[in-house]
């Protein structure tokens, strides 16, 4: 079992805020990123040709003057893909090249979707002759909007539902009619665009017997080898893929990273030369999934606390084209739409909604943050009908404290709550931050500023930690000692900037009771650990961490079987200690053990697994245990609006946040950091426009915005809970991290709504819709005033 | 189209290569020198990740021709370090975290330095506006900033 802390005090093991391992390589510019890799002389560039429709049938192509451009040395596509021509992730319903130049045909599904490849000498030849192609269609009416699909009933399969009825044995429809009070709203929500600052991009390299090698920037290695293998009708063994490191992901890379691979893959495989492919931004705005935009309806039965009785919930998600992960999606924004409230009779309904749009996919929460939009948006909105601080009608909804016994711990899908440490956070956090005091102020200050009104909100999260498809609740990982005791590791999980790689090899470090410095972290790759899961679901580090574990605690039985044996002691009198060994009285150091083991013909490799504990779903009836356990956190943030213009500034964020017992505090703390920021440009400045011809026209940070230097907010306070310990044996009780933060900044959305409502003299509710651009703002400013 | 030769300077060291009319100074420095520690983030000039200087003037290498450097100076991260000693604004990123992926760091960082040229005392508002231009998508920036507020009271007591 778990002892938190029995490793030896080694240097930079667990807990210690060590930085990024590639910290120095970053700040020299000799970090190597896909695009960055050494270009192998014959190397060739791809580029996609894009449909200019976003719904209907190709009727002519004409790919000749593609051909005839200079530098072109091929152009590949539905008929040059020798194997399955798709890369769908989940249902093979993903047309790689949609079009077929044999045929003279094609359905084309939105504005932007590959048609087909281009392979030129540069750059900038493949991207221009792209362009070159003469393609007729027939047009097809587009179903775009969330509207138009709920209208057309254009969606994927039917929607889901998950019910619970309450102690009495009421569903949710009759607790909201028995309810004191009912109220009903509705809530817009945009999608997102990832904007990793490094594009998609990969490399393949083509080897003996028709392998291929391919560099990617991709989070799911082990996805892209088996996609790449069936476009080409290879077995998996003749493909490998690499990541060293990603400039960033967030769940863009998580499948979209596979398209171009595939394209680096089949021009290799086509021409027998290296290639490459980039997307330039613009494109890569435009051809790959974005964080799904909803809309969600709510009716909801409550007291004059604003406890809730019952509650409603439908959700409809835009999910594009195509399927890829959107059902697992949008069952996790149904799971995430109780955020930390007991919700005693509940219905939630969700809608995958099949529009002519890019096909939407991972992003950071995976749903969850849409979903706690929904039930915080119900919150306030009761809050403000009741007249109640919105933090009082939270505080009262939400879920027992652990052992609470209160009868309070049920969810939506019938797992128990049983860590449910909320509570005592937003205590803290209220009182650290004076919350109650300065909403007073502040409602007293905007009372004389006629034009720049304030706001404030305190938000929690629960974010439950597992993939919900409980088979990818497998990690593996591989472990070397060399013969002059330094250690090479190597595991499922890929680095994209969060520090995954630097946690587990401090794992690695305390468990083995080595320095830091001798354990080396390589490039995940295919071919070294397989079949590994995609580093998402923020389950990295809790998942590598332990498979490293399990190989460390190998070697280390070996180790100490050897020891005992060969200076004929006990077993239990080896003793591992920091860099050295305790062998009965004497004390050798791990390279001299080392030696002597390799000697004696022990293995010094291992392979670590592990699968995560506990978890169960059944789809069918909506029920099990879908997480291993929740992370939790809140924040309060004060923002103020110009009611002139509608632009906003967020003034100062406060963050408590549990991460367990944390592996790296400087890492936990980039990753709250950096997702609370994420999640606010989410909800106030990043908006995706789609004209009503389906072209998506904010595709280049010209006019896209994600947030910048100037928009930092002025004050930021972060801390981790100090009391956070995972109940869970988490690796080394800690919690994950990747995602969660990012819903703090909920809270930003509702000091920006609070601030709205000032215009009105709180007479109104705002109904504030995401992201809260200027526009947006503004039109509630005036709604609220009117009113 | 003929190519273009072209001399130039960069990070002290006389450089010399053919390019096309229309290739940028970011394309020559990552694909022709070899230097690819300046970025690609836009091609727009929108993110700050292909920052360098020519003569000492912060530009973003994407919206500059490579012809354009004939007979001028560039800098460009690769050549922040003296040697294997990092320069204090490099160690302090280091020590403040202000980095995740490390995709903007070395544009942030060349245009920090030139920041700190023209200003060695900015106030954290002036740090704020003249980063604006450097996205950063991992980081919320604080850390950033934290970073260059400490490297710049440093090298003003250097
Ligand atoms: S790549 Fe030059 S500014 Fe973005
Ligand atoms: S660290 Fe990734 S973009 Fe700044």
């Amino acid at each position: 079992m778990d002892a938190p802390d029995h490793a030896p005090p080694v240097r930079d093991g667990v807990h210690v805020p060590r930085r990024h391992d590639s910290a120095e390589k970053h700040v020299a510019g000799r970090a190597i990123y896909a695009d960055d890799a050494p270009e192998p002389p014959g190397l060739l560039h791809g580029a996609f040709g894009l449909a200019t429709i976003a719904h209907g049938r190709i009727t002519a192509l004409d790919l000749d003057p593609v051909r005839a451009a200079p530098g072109v040395v091929a152009v590949l596509s539905a008929d040059d893909v020798p194997g399955e021509n798709d890369t769908g992730p989940v249902a093979r319903d993903e047309v790689f090249l949609a079009a077929s130049e044999a045929a003279q045909s094609g359905d084309v599904h939105f504005h932007g979707q590959p048609l087909f490849l281009v392979a030129a000498e540069s750059r900038e030849a493949a991207r221009r002759a792209a362009r070159l192609a003469q393609v007729s269609y027939a047009e097809e009416p587009a179903v775009l909007s969330i509207a138009q699909a709920m209208e057309a009933g254009s969606r994927f399969g039917t929607p889901y539902r998950m019910a619970r009825p309450d102690a009495e044995g009421r569903d949710a429809p009759q607790a909201i009619e028995g309810a004191p009070m009912r109220l009903s709203g509705r809530v817009e929500i945009g999608g997102q665009e990832h904007f990793y600052l490094e594009g998609q991009v990969a490399m393949a390299l083509p080897g003996e017997d028709g392998d291929l090698h391919i560099l990617s920037s991709n989070q799911h290695p082990s996805e892209c080898q088996l996609i790449v293998a069936h476009l080409l009708g290879l077995s998996a063994h003749a493909v490998t893929v690499e990541v060293r490191r990603m400039g960033g992901g967030f769940g863009g890379k998580e499948t979209q990273g596979n398209q171009t691979a595939a394209a680096a893959a089949l021009i290799a495989h086509c021409t027998g030369r290296p290639a490459k492919l980039r997307l330039d931004r613009d494109d890569d705005i435009v051809t790959t999934g974005k964080r799904h935009d909803f809309v969600i309806d709510w009716e909801a039965g409550f007291d004059a606390t604003g406890r809730i009785h019952g509650i409603c919930v439908t959700q409809m998600a835009r999910c594009g084209w195509s399927l890829d992960l959107s059902n697992a999606i949008c069952d996790r924004a149904m799971f995430h739409a109780d955020n930390c409230y007991y919700l005693p009779a509940v219905e939630i309904v969700s809608h995958r909604l099949r529009t002519n749009t890019v096909s939407n996919t991972a992003f950071r929460g995976f749903g969850g943050p849409q979903g706690m939009v929904g039930i915080e948006r119900a919150m306030d909105e009761i809050a403000f009908a009741l007249g109640l601080d919105p933090l009082a009608v939270r505080r009262a909804n939400f879920y027992d404290p652990p052992d609470a016994g209160g009868g309070r711990s049920t969810t939506p899908y019938h797992m128990e709550v049983e860590d449910c440490v909320i509570a005592e956070i937003v205590d803290d956090l209220a009182a650290r931050t004076g919350y109650e005091a300065r909403r007073g102020e502040i409602r007293a200050a905007n009372a004389s500023s006629p034009v720049i009104k304030r706001g404030i909100a305190l938000t929690p999260v629960k974010f439950g930690i597992s993939f919900t498809t409980s088979f990818l609740n497998q990690a593996g990982a591989l472990v070397h000692i060399y013969r002059d005791g330094s250690v090479m590791l190597n595991h499922g999980g890929t680095e994209m900037g969060q520090g995954l790689f630097i946690k587990v090899a401090q794992v690695a470090a305390s468990e083995l009771g080595l320095d830091l410095d001798r354990v080396k972290i390589t490039a995940t790759r295919t071919d070294k650990v397989p079949n590994t899961s995609a580093t998402a679901a923020s389950s990295g580090s809790d998942m590598n961490g332990m498979a490293v574990r399990d190989a460390c605690a190998k070697l280390k039985a070996r180790l100490r079987g050897f020891a005992a044996r060969h200076w004929k002691v006990a077993e239990a009198e080896v003793e591992f200690l920091a860099n050295r060994v305790r062998v009965g009285r004497k004390t050798i150091a791990w390279e001299a053990l080392i030696e002597a083991a390799y000697l004696a013909r022990v293995s010094l490799s291992a392979t670590g697994f592990y699968a995560t504990p506990k978890i169960h779903w059944d789809r069918d009836a909506a029920r099990g245990r879908p997480f291993y356990y929740f992370a939790y956190g809140a924040a309060v943030t004060e923002a103020a609006i110009d009611t002139l213009t509608g632009e906003s500034r967020i003034l100062r964020v406060d963050i408590l946040h549990d991460v367990g017992r944390s592996l790296n505090p400087a890492v936990d703390l980039g990753q709250i950091e950096g997702g609370f920021v994420q999640g606010t440009g989410w909800l106030t400045s990043e908006e995706l426009w789609w004209d009503d011809t389906g072209r998506l026209r904010t595709h280049a940070p010209s006019t896209y915005k994600i947030p910048a230097c100037s928009d930092r907010p002025r004050v930021l306070n972060m801390a981790l809970w100090e009391k956070g310990m995972n109940r869970e044996l988490t690796i080394r009780r800690s919690k994950a991290v990747g995602e969660p933060p990012l819903m703090l900044a909920i809270s930003a959305l509702h000091a920006l709504s609070d601030a709205v409502a000032a215009a009105g003299d709180y007479r109104r509710y705002p109904g504030l819709e995401a992201p809260a651009t200027p526009e947006r703002i503004l039109a509630a400013v005036e709604r609220v005033r009117d009113g | 189209m003929s190519r273009i030769h072209v001399t130039t300077s960069v990070n002290g060291d006389e450089v010399d290569f053919l390019c096309e009319p229309d290739e940028t100074l970011l394309d020559a420095l990552r694909n022709r020198l070899g230097l690819t520690g300046s970025k690609e983030g836009c091609g727009t000039g929108d993110c700050g990740a292909c920052s360098v200087t020519l003569d000492g003037r912060l530009v973003c290498s994407c919206l500059v021709l490579a012809a354009e450097a004939e007979g001028r100076e560039i800098a460009t991260i690769e050549g922040m370090a003296e040697g294997e000693a990092l320069h204090p604004l490099q160690k302090k990123f280091i020590e403040h975290a202000a980095l995740q992926c490390g995709v903007c760091t070395p544009g942030i960082l060349v245009a920090t330095k030139a920041l700190l040229e023209k200003n060695p005392d900015p106030s954290e508002t002036e740090v704020r506006y003249w980063l604006a231009g450097n996205l950063c998508r991992c980081t919320g920036y604080d850390k950033i900033i934290r970073a260059v507020m400490d490297a710049a009271a440093e090298l003003r007591r250097a």
